[in-house]
């Protein structure tokens, strides 16, 4: 399973979590899966970016997960 | 990849657009004179924050040659945002800013807009345009924008990311927080511990050329917009939105650009110029003055950030702790959570604490600004580190290699990195004749690092051969520091031919296929992918030609440097003889009897991968008297991945170091009490000129990216970061100061060389 790892400022609208194993195909399937599980959380992933095994996808989808992706949320950055 | 050897690549061929610019042929946005065009001007609030209580336009509306008049309330709100692939943009926030609505929140935003016959008539109506304000106290800092009953700009601000419960009546608009391991215990393992709190002032980016755009629009609700951009799509759909158009009926042509290092992303005209257009059945044509570029425009954020660094006495850095808050100008969006990422992205630190702020003051919106957000928070790093290095004797470069990220270390803010340059880069530095050359009297060395993460996002490329085997290449990116160039040599190694014979092209709207902004250092990186898949599917096509004029498999058909080699055993088909190898121009001629024409089209989104690290050192020297500084030797080294044109990654590299010194050593926004600027000008606003720098030597790194096929990584954001630190750690070096406040001006250097003096005859 995928692990996703969360910035320690969203883990209050997670119980204190800040880690997750999530068995998902999809970048888009985690957070589905990360909405459910912690409902408090979800107005936080509108705008996030996904970092999937080190490459940052700011605009996050249906990009593939491994089984064991390393996975971390960040927040967008906009590039000048 | 890094094995693979280039023929055009790494070469530096003169650029395609480079006659037409010295020459002044090239058109930029303000040289577009359309026929029965008129000329827009905005009336702009006098007040930094102020209640809009009536607006009369009557007086406006009556004078001869006024065609149309505009106020905000006219435009359609909209909740949407558009994507820009890295951020969002609140389109409602982008519209207000543009043209207030309710409530003015800086100094100069607009509230009014007039088209008519002559600009002077325009600007003369705009003055008769009487509004009525209810003026309110502004807030210019964070400081006074957080403080106990500090006068709130927005009622339905919400913080983001802040604790569970009530977060309005607020001006913290965001707060990012990230962590590892165990930061007491950190600090108490520490053998010395260092801790500043540092200022950066309001800065703007300086583009030579002021936001200018023409546009058209029908009664039919079809409308064309020249503008000077860095995102014409940007443009296309938040001129659209904003205006009420539908933006299926909006074609934004991109004029030649004047810079724009992140400023030309956001739209300030051009939903504007559309209303007037609509209204007044005329093109309308708006151009800013220097003036109105200062006061209304996004520079990037004021800042103060407070960083605390523990080491070991062998220089282990075993705890940080870094608390940023980032002005946002008058409305959300400071890049502030990009700053909090890239504060200790150089250092593998096991203990860490950063907490990141987005606050509202009464000052313009802030925009992108190259590596947004990055310089003010390593600013502060940087001068931490090195006060470290002073604390434990060693030098700057040694106890930065000791602590330096590698291949497979966590960054701080998250994800693993791949392959990166940072060692080599710092080990090439502490080598350079620069680092160990002798300094003269009141002179002072220092060395800073940066980084950025390196943009992905949107591109598309399409490849046309032509009949003579010359090609053109057009994408969505406007050219900003030489991208049509390098994406001409990019199709000239794939195709093997003269680079002189590719004609590269910036499409607008309608004619390139969708491609997000030219910023984040992004073009040459995945811009430049889908050229090089574009040109590959002609190579491909060609092949697959050459194998119709042989009679033989496509899969037969091989390819060496531009030409088609035939299987053993084919034929000519007139004369029967063994077939021959063909060259582009060869096969290309024959594309008629081979199935039409040779098109390839080729579109991608990247993400952000191969993040780039810089490295500058400075020298200054101080002239006690004055406080004047000048910079006398300057080096910048670079992990650029692969160089397509050396002679622009260089261009890049020196352009953001002077940048950097610019924003280090002089240039900072001044405001009154009342939130009204009082420098609007390059005369007051004191940027380097070629006079005020040294030649700036570069080094560059070459570390392949591995996600991209020749290893690029993207230029140009990293070389803005390292400045601020290299030069305030110079002049620490030269006077004695560790300087914590931006601007290092004359004056505040002289204050602080007093200061220094009177404390030591004190003593």
């Amino acid at each position: 399973m995928a692990i996703v790892h969360l910035p320690s400022g969203l883990a209050q609208f997670t119980g204190g979590v800040e880690s997750v194993a999530i068995d998902a195909p999809r970048i888009a399937d985690m957070l589905a899966e990360l909405r459910r599980r912690f409902p408090q959380l979800a107005d936080q992933l509108d705008d996030i970016a996904v970092a999937v095994d080190g490459d940052i996808y700011a605009d996050p989808g249906y990009q593939p997960l491994r089984a064991d992706s390393d996975v971390h949320l960040v927040p967008r950055i906009a590039g000048g | 990849m890094s094995e693979r050897t280039f023929d055009v690549v790494g070469t530096r061929p003169v650029r395609h657009d480079g006659v037409d610019k010295v020459t002044g042929r090239a058109a930029y946005g303000a040289d577009a004179n359309w026929p029965g065009m008129l000329h827009g001007a905005l009336l702009r609030s006098p007040h930094a924050h102020a209640r809009i209580v009536s607006i009369d336009t009557s007086a406006a509306e009556a004078m001869p040659g006024v065609k149309a008049v505009l106020v905000g309330a006219e435009l359609p709100d909209t909740n949407a945002s558009i994507s820009l692939g890295e951020a969002a943009i609140e389109l409602r926030d982008m519209s207000h800013s543009m043209l207030a609505r309710t409530k003015v929140v800086y100094h100069g935003q607009a509230v009014a807009a007039v088209a008519a016959t002559t600009l002077d008539i325009a600007k003369e109506a705009a003055s008769k345009i009487v509004v009525t304000y209810d003026v309110l106290r502004p807030v210019l800092t964070v400081d006074e924008a957080l403080a106990p009953g500090a006068p709130i700009l927005h009622d339905d601000l919400v913080t983001k990311g802040a604790a569970i419960g009530p977060k309005t009546n607020t001006n913290l608009a965001a707060r990012y927080e990230f962590k590892r391991g165990d930061l007491d215990a950190g600090f108490d393992a520490a053998d010395v511990v260092v801790e500043r709190e540092f200022r950066t002032p309001t800065v703007h980016q300086g583009y030579i050329e002021p936001h200018a755009c023409i546009a058209r629009c029908g009664e039919d609700g079809r409308a064309v917009v020249w503008a000077t951009t860095q995102g014409p799509f940007v443009v296309r759909d938040a001129s659209a939105a904003i205006a009420g158009l539908d933006p299926a009926h909006v074609k934004v042509v991109p004029s030649e650009i004047g810079g724009g290092f992140g400023g030309k992303i956001v739209v300030y005209l051009e939903p504007i110029a559309l209303a007037l257009s609509r209204k007044a059945h005329r093109p309308v044509k708006m151009v800013m003055t220097r003036d109105e570029v200062f006061r209304a425009t996004g520079p990037t954020s004021g800042t103060k950030t407070h960083v605390k660094i523990g080491a070991k006495r062998d220089g282990t850095i075993v705890a940080a702790k870094v608390s940023l808050w980032y002005e946002a100008g008058a409305f959300r969006g400071s890049p502030v959570g990009a700053g909090a990422m890239c504060a200790l992205a150089p250092y593998r630190i096991p203990n860490f604490f950063i907490e990141a702020h987005d606050v509202v003051v009464n000052k313009p919106k802030v925009a992108a600004y190259r590596a947004p957000g990055s310089p003010m928070a390593m600013f502060a790093v940087e001068s931490v580190v090195d006060e470290l290095a002073r604390e434990l004797k060693m030098d700057p470069i040694d106890l930065r290699l000791k602590n330096a990220v590698d291949e497979g270390d966590q960054a701080a803010y998250g994800p693993k990195f791949g392959p990166i340059g940072l060692k080599t880069l710092l080990r090439a530095a502490k080598t350079h004749p620069h680092w160990s050359a002798p300094l003269g009297p009141n002179q002072g060395r220092g060395f800073a690092l940066g980084f950025w993460f390196n943009g992905g996002m949107n591109s598309a490329a399409t490849v046309t051969l032509g009949a003579d085997g010359s090609a053109a290449v057009v994408t969505g990116n406007p050219d900003i520091g030489g991208t049509r160039a390098a994406q001409a040599m990019m199709v000239a190694e794939e195709l093997g031919i003269d680079v002189d014979r590719v004609r590269p092209s910036v499409g607008d709207t309608d004619t390139a296929g969708y491609t997000d902004v030219t910023g984040g250092s992004r073009v040459c990186f995945a811009t430049g992918m889908a050229v090089i898949n574009a040109a590959a599917e002609v190579r491909e096509e060609l092949k697959r030609r050459a194998a119709k004029i042989w009679n033989v498999s496509p899969d037969a058909v091989a390819w060496e440097k531009g030409r088609v080699i035939p299987p053993t055993g084919a034929k000519e088909t007139k004369s029967g003889a063994d077939a021959q190898p063909m060259s582009v121009a060869q096969v290309a001629a024959k594309m008629t009897h081979t199935g039409g024409p040779i098109v390839g089209r080729a579109s991608l989104y990247a993400p952000m991968a191969g993040p780039g690290f810089g490295g500058h050192i400075c020298d200054v020297e101080v002239d006690p008297e004055t406080g004047r500084s000048r910079i006398v030797r300057y080096t910048a080294l670079q992990d650029v991945g692969k160089a397509v044109h050396p002679s622009y990654v260089e261009g890049q590299m020196q352009g953001g170091a002077a940048q950097g010194i610019g924003w280090a050593l002089n240039e900072e926004y001044v405001y009154n009490r009342d939130g009204v600027m009082e420098n609007a000008g390059f005369l007051d606003y004191r940027m380097p000129v070629a006079s005020d720098l040294p030649f700036i030597d570069t080094v560059i790194i070459e570390v392949a990216n591995p996600l991209h096929p020749y290893g690029v990584r993207g230029v140009g954001e990293v070389p803005i970061v390292p400045p601020l630190g290299a030069v305030a750690n110079a002049m620490r070096s030269a006077t004695g100061v560790r300087f914590t406040q931006l601007p290092m001006s004359p004056p505040r250097v002289l204050e602080h060389i007093a200061a220094r003096e009177a404390v030591a005859v004190g003593a």
